[in-house]
Order: C-alpha cells, then structure tokens, then sequence
C-alpha cells in the first residue's frame, strides 16, 4: 500500500500507510496526526487541511481544481507555490512515497 | 476530583470545544459526555456521500481515539446528563453519578421535528449515524418510490441521493417554495427547477395528512406509493436541560455576544445556542458547521481569559446532484437582490443587500465569489448593487484594497 509522510512544523515525522482513493487528508485525522485540522471534514470549504507538498511530488498531483484554488487563497498560513488541500488530495499509485508538510497553523 | 470543565454534547460543537481548550492552553481535566455511542462524527456528510456509498462509516469521525488519550479529553460516551445542579456545580448523569465543574459548556444540539401526522413512525429521519445507516440499508430496498416530506437542505441532500440511485423521488413541501427559510425565491425556484431536470417530482404547498407503510396521503387525498418516507421538516433545539436549570431559554439556549448563558459559568454553543448576530442585526439560532467551530473557539477563549465577542462570518453549504451551494452571511431582512452571473449556465451568485449594505451573499458553483464574499463580510468592504452585478469588477481587487 502506498505511504505518505507527514512532517509537522516542528520536523516531527510520522509515516502512514494511505490506500489508493482516500484522501490525504482523512488519513491523517484518522491517524490522529495533529497539524491538519480539517473542520469541514473534506468539502473543501474550510482550508484547515492545508500542506506543502514536497516539490519532488507536484508534477505528479492532479492540477489544483477552481474550488481548491479559491480554497488556498484563504489558508491560515501563508500560501506557496506546492500549497495544496490535503482533502483534495485523492491518493494514486504513482504518489506512493508523497511526503507533505504541515503548516504551524491552520486557523 | 479537580472540577475542570464539563461539555455536554459530543456532535461537533462539543468536540471542538474540547480541541479548542487544549489549543488555548487550558490546563484542568476536559470531560466530554456524548449521548450516542460512537465518539464524535461529522454530520454534513451523512446526507450527502455517507447515504450515496461514497464515503465509509469509519471516515466520519472527527478525531482518532488515540487524539482523546493524547490531550487528556476524558470521552464519557452512552450517557446522557440528566441534570444540572447550578448551586453545588455538580451534573448528574443517567448511568448515575455526578461530577464536577469549574464551568459548564452546553453543547446539547437539536433533535428532529417530529411529523404531527397519524403513521408518523413510519417516516425514517436522519441527524445521527445510526439513523444514516439505516436509511441508507433502506433506500438499497426501495423498489417502488422514495418520499422526502420537506423541502429543506436535508431533505433536498436525501432526494438528490436517492434519485442518483435512479429510484422515483417525490418531495412535498408545506410551503410555496423550498428551503424558505434560508433562501430567496429566486434561489427556491431555481432548485425546484433542478430537481424536476433530474426526474424527481416537487409538489409545492402540500401538506401530509397520513403516513402509511405504503404510501403518503397528502391534504387533498391524493396518495404517492412510497417504500421509505423521509421527513425533514427542521429541528427543535434541546433547551430543556437549561430550561430545568432555570436558566435563560426560548428559541435555543439564551447567550450573550460571549456566548454565556444566565448562568456566568453556563455557556451554550452550536445548534442550541440563540446569540446575538453582528449579521442579522438580532439574536439568531444557527444550524451549521461554521457555527459549531467558531462558537467552540469563542468559548475556548473566554475560559482561557481571552475573551472576544463573537463575530465570525456565517457561512454554509449544500451539495445536490452537481451542484454545489455556498452561503456567506445571513440574508433575511434585505430589500435587494442583485444577480451575478449566469442562472442558465448554473454558476451565478445573488448578493442580497439592505438599504445598499451587503449583508449575504449566495453561490452556486461560484467559489471565488463565496470566498470573497465570507473576507467582503468579514471586513465590512464596501460594495455596491451595481458592482456586484458587473462581472468587469474584480471583486477580489476590492477587498485587497
């Protein structure tokens, strides 16, 4: 099953087995990694699953849908280039390995 | 035991209350006592994709279990509190015992509006998990047809899903047009529109007078053959608990802009929470996400001595068939509203105004604009009709500015 690894602001790093059409964000909360909040559980209208996705894995992610866009512009943190909604991201084969950073805050 | 502070309620208030406590550096003991016997769970999707197969029971949980033993949430599930003894600051619980609190946080919810018709048991409802399971085993079952008795945001998510699984749907609403409550005609009219594209009937200004195992008899005898009824016809806030403690009731439990009951050291959040709104320019009740986690936050702080009124923008959403609805803002009481976009292409928004202030805006498939509109809210920006009407203004420069 691919893996995901999650690294919080503070560089601690935990290592989940997320399967393929769940998102990275669920996988989190279930797993109890605390970093990524996720208030609206997933509809993408809260930006409290915001994370850096490590530039080694952007060109694999599907392109940032027009919600998502409009969801990033209203993170608690600052927004970069690789900011993604974990809750839009849906794993894939190809994304085993993804590692993703979590901003000091989400709210 | 060191009395700490109580939460009653486990739905999403209540768990962001407990999470919010420990993010603001609350030091006492956390006791969260949840009714159900699951811990606290997600509701919005057991309408949408919990009911359509999409999503799974264990993905509508709010928190793993290991988060509660992490930041010492002491999850008290199955057990009710059946009374709150305000002189001794002790509350009583129906598996007997009572326990201590420093302050009390009422996060008691809502309860569904029981149909005052003969047969009503015979109509599933749906708010807790429980009752999604079983609707959802129940609409697999349905052969000859599934009746929605309202035509409000739970009903119209459970007639969009049953009509994906391509089973005759019927919605019968009491009132002229749906989900008058929150929206303006034009928004009713255009998912009554919605809704008939996709094959499912919307009889409007129609009231049941029976529910049979069978069928649905509406006021003027007319039967629809139904195999589930579902009634979603609102809720009625749990006030009784205050109400026996002799605090402050009506509409919901009474609190003030810090969201206290008439009880210092009672506060009351989420649904059952009637506070006063910067957006409405009254008190209002409200029924949302939004509301659950921004009340959560807004008691954390005044428990942690950083008080602040509350004063986060409302905001909602639906999602029926492809289309999703955004709600920024309250828009009952305006006296305009100005239409952005394209109703025949499905993305347009209506910014409803009073006396030439924004005070809501609604969207369908139009995100930027629910965004900007919740940071137009929120900072009080500016706007006026014609602006909003002319797609040449870029909205988000103006809140920029």
């Amino acid at each position: 099953m691919p893996k995901v690894t999650y690294i919080s602001h503070t560089g601690e790093t935990t290592t989940i087995d997320v399967p393929v059409g769940t998102t990275v964000m669920e996988n989190a909360v279930k797993n109890g990694i605390d970093g990524i909040v996720a208030e609206c559980g997933g509809a993408c209208m809260c930006a409290t699953c915001h994370v850096y996705v490590d530039p080694a894995f952007l060109d694999r992610l599907d392109p940032i849908g027009e919600e998502q866009e409009e969801m990033l512009g209203a993170t608690a943190a600052e927004r970069k280039p690789n900011s993604r909604l974990s809750c839009q991201i849906l794993m894939k084969p190809q994304f085993a390995g993804l590692i993703v950073r979590m901003p000091e805050r989400q709210t | 035991m060191q009395a700490g502070i109580v939460i009653v309620g486990g739905g999403q208030a209540g768990l962001e209350a407990a999470a919010a406590l420990r993010t603001q550096g609350y030091e006492g003991t956390v006791t969260l006592v949840c009714e159900e016997a699951h811990a606290p769970y997600q509701r919005p999707p057991l309408s949408k994709d919990f009911l359509a197969g999409k999503q799974e029971a264990d993905s509508v949980f709010l928190r793993a279990l290991g988060y509660y033993e992490k930041y010492r949430i002491d999850l008290v599930l199955g057990d009710r509190v059946t009374e709150i003894n305000r002189g001794a600051k002790l509350v009583h619980l129906s598996a007997g015992g009572a326990m201590p609190y420093a302050q009390l946080i009422l996060a008691v919810g809502a309860r569904n509006r029981p149909l005052p018709v003969p047969g009503a048991e015979n109509a599933l409802y749906l708010r807790t998990l429980d009752e999604a399971v079983t609707m959802k085993q129940r609409l697999a079952e349905a052969r000859h047809g599934v009746v929605v008795i309202g035509g409000g945001f739970i009903g119209l998510e459970v007639a969009a899903v049953a009509r994906g699984t391509g089973k005759p749907v019927t919605v019968i609403e009491v009132a002229a047009r749906l989900m008058a409550r929150a929206v303006s005609p034009l928004l009713s009219d255009f998912f009554v529109d919605v809704h008939r594209a996709q094959g499912a009937k919307v009889l409007l200004n129609s009231g049941v007078v029976e529910v049979r195992p069978d069928a649905v008899i509406l006021s003027g005898g007319r039967r629809v053959a139904a195999d589930l009824v579902v009634a979603g016809i609102g809720v009625l806030p749990n006030v009784e608990l205050a109400r026996e403690a002799g605090l402050e009731v009506g509409d919901g439990i009474m609190v003030d802009e810090f969201l206290r009951t008439s009880d210092p050291d009672i506060f009351a959040i989420g649904d059952c929470a009637h506070h006063p709104s910067l957006y409405s320019g009254d008190r209002v009740r409200l029924e949302s996400v939004q509301n659950a986690v921004d009340q959560a936050k807004c008691v954390a702080r005044a428990i942690t001595g950083k008080s602040a009124p509350y004063g986060d923008v409302p905001w909602f959403w639906t999602d029926q068939y492809e289309i999703r609805f955004q709600m920024a803002g309250l828009s009952g009481g305006h006296d305009q509203a100005v239409l952005r976009g394209s109703i025949e292409n499905r993305k347009f928004s209506v910014f409803y105004f009073k006396q030439g202030h924004l005070l809501a805006v609604d969207s369908v498939n139009r995100f930027g604009d629910h965004i900007t509109a919740r940071k137009m809210l929120a900072a009080g920006t500016a706007l006026t009709p014609e602006q909003a009407a002319d797609e040449a203004v870029d909205l988000k420069k103006l809140v920029a500015a």
